[in-house]
C-alpha cells in the first residue's frame, strides 16, 4: 500500500501532506505535553518493533505470504496519538532508508497508514468494546477493527490515486478494496493472535482502564477526528457520492454534489434509491464489503472463542478469596 | 551480527559521501520534485536526470549490483500499482510515465540513503526545524531497530530448535507469539532505556 513517487499529482500530494502534517503535529504535541516522559523511549521502541514485525512473513496459500501492518495493534497497545507517531516514524524510516514509499508521496502514505489506519481501527475498537466485554470481547473487537483499518487505509489510497488521475476510481477502488478485504482477514487473525499472546504473558500491558481524558487532552482527539472527516470528504466522498446513504446529504450540504456528477470518470451505478441491478464494479465492491464485514465478524467471533475458551471466562480468584479459603 | 541491509554503504568515504548532508538532502528533494512535476513529453529531462544519477552512483563507489538488486526488490511494489493504470483510456502512456518517474525517484533515494549515515540525516532534519521529540523517537528507532531484529532472530532460532511442525495453524500461532514476545521485550527494554537516559540527564 506504500505509494511510490510519481503516482500522485501536486494537489493530492500537497493536500495529504497538509493533513498528515496536522495529524502528526498534534499527536507529537499531545505526546510531549500529556504523555509521561518514560513513554517517549517506548514510542521509539514500538516503532522499531512494528518495523521488525512487518518483516516477518506469514505463510498464506501456495507459497505466497503476508505480513502484519500493525496500525491497530499499535493503537490498541499504546493509544491513538502514540500510534500515529509510531506508524509515521516507521513510514519515514522506510521512505528515507529503504526507498519503500516515495518522498513526495510520504504525506499520502502517512495519512493512509499512520493517521487513517490507527484512528479508524482504534475508533471501531473502542465502539465495539462497549458491546463486547471481557477478554473474549477484546479479541473480537481487535479482529474486526484491524480488518476495518486495513480496508479503510486501502480505500483512501485508491481515492488518492483517483484524485491524481493516475488510476480511475472505478479501477482503483474495486482492486484496492478487494485485495485488502482479503489481506485484512490475515491482519485480523495475526493481530488477534498477537494480542492473545500478550494477554497470556503480560496481561497488565493490556490495561483497558484508561483514565478519562481531560478537556485539553481531548482537543487532540477532536483534531484527529476532524482530519478523518476532511479526508473522507476530500478523497472518498467525491468519488462515492452516488452511494444512497448519508454521504449524499453531507456532500450536498458542503457543495460536493455539483462537482461529483461533472466528473466523467464516474458512471452512476445506481440512480438514487433504485435497487442495484448487476451494478458497476464499485457497487459490487460495496456489496462485497458488506459480505467481508460479516465474514470478519464471524472469523473474529470464532477465533476469539478458540483463543479464550468459555471455561476460561470464569473470573480468576482474588487474593482475598484465597485467604478466606485458608 | 551485521544488519546493514538498510543503508549498507552509507559509511564509505567517496567524494559524494563527504558532501554536506544538507546539500545532499536539498539535491535529493529538488530532483525528486522535478522528476514528479516535469511533464512526460519533455523526455530529455528524464534522460539527463538518469545520466546525473548514474554519474553520482559511479563516483560514490556503491557496487552496481547492490543498487540493481535494491531497485529490483522495490520495483514490483511500484509496478503493482502501475498495472492498475493500464486498465483505462490512455493507460499505456500513464503506465510508462509513472514507471519512469518512480524508478528515477527510487534510484535517487537509494543513492541518498547509501551515501549519508542516518544520524547525519536526523541532524539535518533537526536543523531544518523538525520537532525535537520526533528526532529523538526516530533516533531511538534507528538505534534499536537492529537490536530488535537480533532479538527476533534469537527467538526464531529458539523456536526452530524446539518445534518441528509444518502445520500452518501452528506456524501462525508460533509467529504471533513471537511478535507478542517481541512487543513485551520491547516495552521492557524501553523501561531500561528510559532509566539509563534519565540517569544521564535526559529530559
Amino acid at each position: 500500500m506504500h505509494i511510490p513517487d510519481g503516482f500522485l499529482d501536486a494537489k493530492t500530494a500537497g493536500a495529504t501532506a497538509a493533513l498528515s502534517f496536522i495529524g502528526l503535529g498534534s499527536s507529537l504535541r499531545h505526546a510531549s505535553r500529556y504523555l509521561p516522559a518514560r513513554k517517549i523511549p517506548l514510542i521509539g521502541l514500538a516503532a522499531a518493533f512494528v518495523f521488525v514485525a512487518q518483516m516477518l512473513n506469514f505463510p498464506v496459500a501456495s507459497g505466497t505470504s503476508g505480513h502484519l501492518l500493525g496500525a491497530t495493534l499499535a493503537a490498541v497497545m499504546l493509544g491513538p496519538a502514540a500510534a500515529v507517531i509510531v506508524m509515521s516514524t516507521v513510514l519515514i524510516v522506510q521512505a528515507l532508508l529503504f526507498a519503500d514509499g516515495g518522498i513526495v508521496s510520504l504525506g499520502a502514505n502517512v495519512f493512509n497508514m499512520a493517521v487513517v489506519g490507527p484512528l479508524s481501527g482504534y475508533g471501531l475498537y473502542r465502539l465495539m468494546r462497549v458491546v463486547f466485554r471481557g477478554e473474549y470481547g477484546r479479541l473480537v473487537a481487535v479482529g474486526v477493527a484491524s480488518w476495518f483499518s486495513t480496508v479503510a487505509a486501502a480505500i483512501f489510497c485508491a481515492g488518492e490515486l483517483a484524485w491524481s488521475g493516475t488510476v480511475a476510481w472505478d479501477a482503483a477502488f474495486p482492486a484496492m478494496a478487494a485485495v485488502h478485504m482479503a489481506t485484512g482477514l490475515g491482519e485480523a487473525s495475526i493481530t488477534m493472535l498477537v494480542i492473545a499472546s500478550i494477554a497470556r504473558t503480560r496481561p497488565e500491558l493490556l490495561n483497558d482502564s484508561i483514565p478519562p481524558a481531560t478537556v485539553r487532552e481531548r482537543s487532540t482527539g477532536f483534531v484527529l477526528v476532524a482530519l478523518l472527516v476532511i479526508g473522507v470528504l476530500l478523497l472518498v466522498a467525491p468519488h462515492a457520492s452516488d452511494l444512497p446513504d448519508g454521504l449524499e446529504k453531507v456532500a450536498s450540504t458542503l457543495g460536493f454534489e455539483q462537482r461529483a456528477p461533472a466528473n466523467p470518470n464516474i458512471p452512476a451505478p445506481l440512480e438514487d434509491y433504485k435497487l442495484p441491478g448487476a451494478g458497476s464494479a464499485s457497487t459490487a465492491t460495496i456489496v462485497a464489503g458488506l459480505i467481508g464485514a460479516i465474514a470478519v465478524l464471524a472469523l473474529s467471533l470464532l477465533l476469539a472463542r478458540v483463543l479464550v475458551p468459555r471455561s476460561r471466562t470464569i473470573p480468576p480468584f482474588s487474593p482475598a478469596q484465597r485467604e478466606g479459603e485458608v | 551480527m551485521r544488519h546493514d541491509f538498510l543503508d549498507r554503504y552509507s559509511r564509505l568515504g567517496s567524494p559524494i559521501h563527504r558532501l554536506p548532508t544538507a546539500l545532499k538532502l536539498l539535491a535529493t528533494f529538488s530532483l525528486i520534485l522535478a522528476t514528479v512535476a516535469v511533464p512526460f513529453s519533455s523526455l530529455w529531462f528524464f534522460v539527463v536526470a538518469a545520466g546525473l544519477l548514474l554519474i553520482v552512483a559511479a563516483v560514490s563507489a556503491i557496487p552496481w549490483l547492490f543498487i540493481f538488486k535494491r531497485l529490483l526488490l522495490l520495483e514490483p511494489l511500484a509496478l503493482g500499482i502501475a498495472v492498475m493504470a493500464l486498465f483505462q483510456p490512455n493507460g499505456t502512456t500513464i503506465f510508462l510515465s509513472i514507471v519512469t518517474r518512480s524508478t528515477l525517484c527510487l534510484f535517487t533515494v537509494i543513492l541518498l540513503s547509501n551515501t549519508t549515515p542516518f544520524e547525519n540525516l536526523l541532524r539535518a532534519l533537526g536543523r531544518v526545524g523538525a520537532p525535537r521529540i520526533l528526532v529523538t523517537i526516530l533516533a531511538l528507532m534507528y538505534r534499536y531497530l537492529f537490536v530488535l531484529i537480533d532479538e527476533g532472530e534469537r527467538i526464531t532460532r529458539a523456536r526452530m530448535s524446539r518445534t518441528f511442525s509444518t502445520n500452518r495453524v501452528r506456524r501462525w500461532q508460533a509467529l504471533a507469539s513471537l511478535i507478542g514476545q517481541l512487543f513485551v521485550r520491547s516495552t521492557e527494554r524501553a523501561e531500561r532505556i528510559y532509566a539509563a537516559m534519565t540517569a544521564r540527564g535526559w529530559k
